[in-house]
């Protein structure tokens, strides 16, 4: 029997517009994207140049301060473009699809007889490698780190994403051997949700599973390895994101990289939420073509509402997103004296709006923030959705002061971005809390460099 | 919507280069006050809670509404006892006496204090904080109905300046503000914070109330128990808050639906305000076994501003222990540290205040040894 572990403190907020059991196929689209800014912590290196043609599985660019580590190609194709930005900085690689696809065959392997070094070996050639990510910093990894552990969540229990579990359904094959390749290199944990009963996740091999009953962020990857595992200075976890072991999954069992995954595409802007079977790179206006309402301003996230990134007209689907939601942007309402009002509609932990009296509802929020930016005003905001043994409001502060010594000591080394998105949400003082924890990261990572 | 079309069309000149830039910051806080801003999120989540620091504020106020409301009318009341009137005297009559009288203190603390706010905003070129707009109805609550008006400016200036303002606004102020311009008018002006001759409001107003001889003197039950004289009024008296004192503070029951109001929608810590009462509890018993006070532990209590300061000014987020481990240790100090003062030190009949700045003086000390506890944790695992 799995351990559980029954966290309290936490959030979920019931969003409308949450992706109905039933997937759509995607036609094959015309151009596809590789963004580096998927892979966090990475300054891209473009391996190929506008014109050349490429092999699903070859790489498109390689980390500059690792070259081992490339991002293979979702298709084959012609490199349509390399779009770049300010100070050259590399956006976007642009392949155009051939009709025939085909990909680079690195060979099925035997689980049984390949070892670490032979997994990781595998994942770099392929340019899989980069879907690794780790803890600290929240960054993707590189291969000379050597991770004490590998921890893989299978709960996604943010607003509006898409269910594991049925993502599963049909790959569970290729999910049970990327496990077993990752555990070839460290111990693999897999956290799972205290309501995910399939045997294809509880009854996994080579894996400890445990089980986290609680809200939201229980499917966090970064408080499941607090629970279970805490990180000191110096040590380093690996996280994989569950598709990406699925991914790995696949090219092992069939020797091609195969970026597919089920994407839930929802919110309360998406006319008919459903799940679609689409390859990472692929436009996002291809994924909600013909879905989405009209009539108010749209805001498209590449993500779920709490930790996706805004889209725009050109964004593709990244590389680590298994949802495209789609909400109300907002900014065209205006609401009097909210500040007095009952407000039944609005979501709310305080009671000081009346939306208590409706019990369960679901929501329909937009992306106003609703309130001015100030100093941090009430306490203990912040813990009540941190389910971490972290005091987040002094690792804020430590942050915002730009005091490393105290960064440590409260266990920066311990948190992702990620896990303080709810408790962004529930700020009354409005504090971007994201933007504020990856850059105290990026600052801390250049400071141990 | 036409409101909404003309802050539009009037934005322009509260922009860079227009005429009236000067007062941008007071164009945004009538707006926002007027509007919820439809800014939304560039980066991070991209939904919000509906919760911000306005609808906070207005909470707490409207939690100090029924103190205040007693308070009016108290003030009519003790106006008409005093005068021997009470059998003729209505409610109205009463209430309206009380109106008149604290009226005057209430415009005053707000014309002051949200201009300096909106001055110090507008040179700093930030938003409008919301944080005065409590300061701004406790402090006429926290003193007595009498205090003259040019010394409540002076108060509320140096409180606003330098306990708030020059700690960078509200949030980052380390003594409860409308404590502070209390502190000042007691050491400043302490014939007119203390004794026996405050308490009562004495002139008649637009024909409503009594004129009261100018020697008239009431002392507070606390005054009283100072000077060793028998308190008598009834417990009763002192829940219902029919008692002389500060205008707020007097009654328990109005205070109870404010910390209903507190505790229901989560903007006070219920840990704070227990642990006030705890600490009081724990100091009053000590003390009557000894013999040291006159009065029952649970009179300590419900007199003076005992209720007030722990429903109120103790559970001041931003002033108080933040940790939930450090509200039990800050509120049962302030609780036994009140009584101490009020038992042990003969110069001072009540210690809420003197208690709460201490709590606000020591709460980040608290908090360091709590966090720290975490931090050797860490440490330790490390090893």
């Amino acid at each position: 029997m799995a351990n559980v572990f029954r966290l309290r403190k936490g959030l979920n907020v019931n969003l409308v517009g949450r992706a109905k059991e039933q997937t759509v196929p995607l036609k094959l689209s015309g151009v596809y994207s590789l963004v580096p800014d998927d892979f966090v912590g990475l300054t891209p290196k473009v391996a190929v140049r506008e014109g050349s043609h490429v092999l699903a599985g070859e790489a498109l660019f390689v980390d500059k301060g690792c070259p081992d580590v490339g991002f293979s190609s979702p298709v084959s194709g012609t490199v349509q473009a390399i779009l770049r930005g300010e100070r050259r900085k590399v956006l976007c690689v642009k392949v155009k699809a051939d009709e025939h696809q085909e990909s680079v065959d690195f060979g099925v392997k035997d689980m049984s007889q390949i070892d670490g070094a032979g997994v990781k070996d595998a994942l770099l050639k392929a340019g899989l490698f980069g879907y690794i990510q780790q803890l600290p910093y929240a960054v993707a990894t590189r291969p000379d780190t050597t991770p004490k552990a590998i921890f893989v969540s299978a709960l996604r229990d943010k607003p509006l994403q898409g269910d594991f579990e049925y993502e599963l359904k049909g790959q569970e094959k290729d999910f049970q051997t990327g496990l077993t390749a990752l555990s070839k290199m460290a111990k693999v944990y897999l956290g799972v949700g205290a309501q995910q009963k399939s045997s294809a996740l509880l009854d996994v091999k080579d894996v400890e599973v445990n089980v986290f009953d609680g809200p939201c962020p229980a499917g966090n990857v970064g408080v499941q390895v607090n629970h279970i595992s805490p990180i000191n200075k110096g040590e380093v976890v690996w996280t994989v994101e569950p598709t990406a072991v699925i991914f790995f999954g696949r090219l092992f069992n069939t020797g091609k990289v195969d970026l597919r995954r089920i994407v839930a595409v929802a919110g309360s802007a998406v006319k008919a939420p459903h799940y679609v079977e689409a390859l990472v790179g692929t436009p996002l206006s291809e994924i909600l073509k013909d879905n989405l309402k009209t009539g108010f301003n749209i805001r498209v996230i590449n993500g779920n509402p709490l930790t996706g990134i805004v889209a725009d007209s050109n964004a593709v689907l990244g590389a680590h997103t298994s949802e495209v939601t789609a909400i109300p942007e907002g900014d065209d309402v205006n609401e009097m004296a909210g500040w007095i009002m009952p407000r039944f509609n609005d979501f709310s932990t305080s009671r000081s709006y009346f939306s208590w009296l409706q019990g369960k509802k679901e929501y329909n929020l937009d992306a106003r923030i609703k309130g001015g930016e100030r100093h941090i005003i009430m306490s203990g905001e912040y813990d009540k959705v941190l389910p971490m043994d972290i005091y987040g409001e002094y690792l804020v502060k430590a942050i915002i002061s730009g005091n490393i010594d105290k960064q440590e000591q409260l266990g920066i080394y311990e948190i992702s971005p990620e896990d303080f998105a709810l408790a962004e949400f529930v700020d009354s003082s409005k504090l971007p809390l994201q933007k504020i924890i990856r850059e105290g990261l990026d600052i801390l990572r250049k400071e141990n460099a | 919507m036409s409101l909404r079309n003309y802050l539009d069309k009037i934005r322009p000149n509260f922009e860079k280069g227009g005429k009236l830039h000067a007062f941008k910051s007071v164009y945004d806080g009538f707006d926002t006050f007027l509007y919820v801003p439809n800014e939304t999120s560039k980066s991070g989540t991209s939904i919000h809670d509906a919760i911000d620091s306005k609808r906070i504020m207005s909470m707490v106020v409207i939690a100090l509404l029924p103190a205040m409301l007693f308070g009016m009318y108290n003030i009519g009341y003790q106006n008409a006892l005093a005068a021997g009137k009470l059998a003729d005297a209505t409610f109205w009559g009463m209430f309206l006496y009380g109106f008149f009288a604290l009226l005057p203190n209430i415009l005053v603390s707000y014309i002051v204090g949200l201009g300096i706010e909106f001055a110090w905003a507008q040179w700093k070129g930030e938003e409008i904080q919301e944080g005065y707009l409590v300061s701004g109805i406790l402090i006429p609550l926290i003193i007595p109905v009498t205090t003259p008006l040019w010394i409540l400016v002076l108060a509320i200036a140096f409180a606003v300046i330098f306990t708030k303002e020059i700690f960078g606004g509200t949030g980052m102020n380390i003594f409860n503000v409308a404590l502070a311009a209390r502190a000042f008018l007691f050491f400043s002006y302490p014939a007119k914070m203390t004794g026996d001759a405050i308490w009562v409001a004495k002139d008649s107003l637009f024909g409503l109330g009594y004129t009261l001889p100018d020697g008239f003197t009431m002392a507070t039950p606390l005054g009283e128990i100072a000077q060793g004289v028998q308190v008598n009024n009834s417990l009763n008296d002192m829940i219902i808050g029919l008692i002389p004192g500060s205008v707020g503070e007097t009654s328990v029951i109005a205070i109870t639906i404010g910390a209903a109001i507190l505790l229901w929608t989560n903007i006070a810590s219920w840990r704070t305000m227990l642990s006030v009462f705890l600490g009081g509890t724990v100091m009053g018993l000590l003390f009557q076994s000894t013999g040291a006070t006159s009065i029952q532990w649970y009179e300590h209590l419900v007199l003076g501003g005992f209720c007030f300061g722990a429903v109120f000014m103790a559970t001041d987020p931003v002033t108080s222990a933040r940790t939930e481990t450090g509200k039990w240790f800050f509120g049962f100090f302030i609780g036994a540290m009140a009584i101490i003062i009020r038992v042990l030190n003969p110069g001072y009949p009540e210690g809420m205040m003197l208690a709460i700045l201490f709590g606000n003086m020591f709460a980040p000390l608290i908090d360091y040894c709590v966090v720290q506890s975490n931090i050797s944790k860490r440490a330790k695992r490390a090893k």
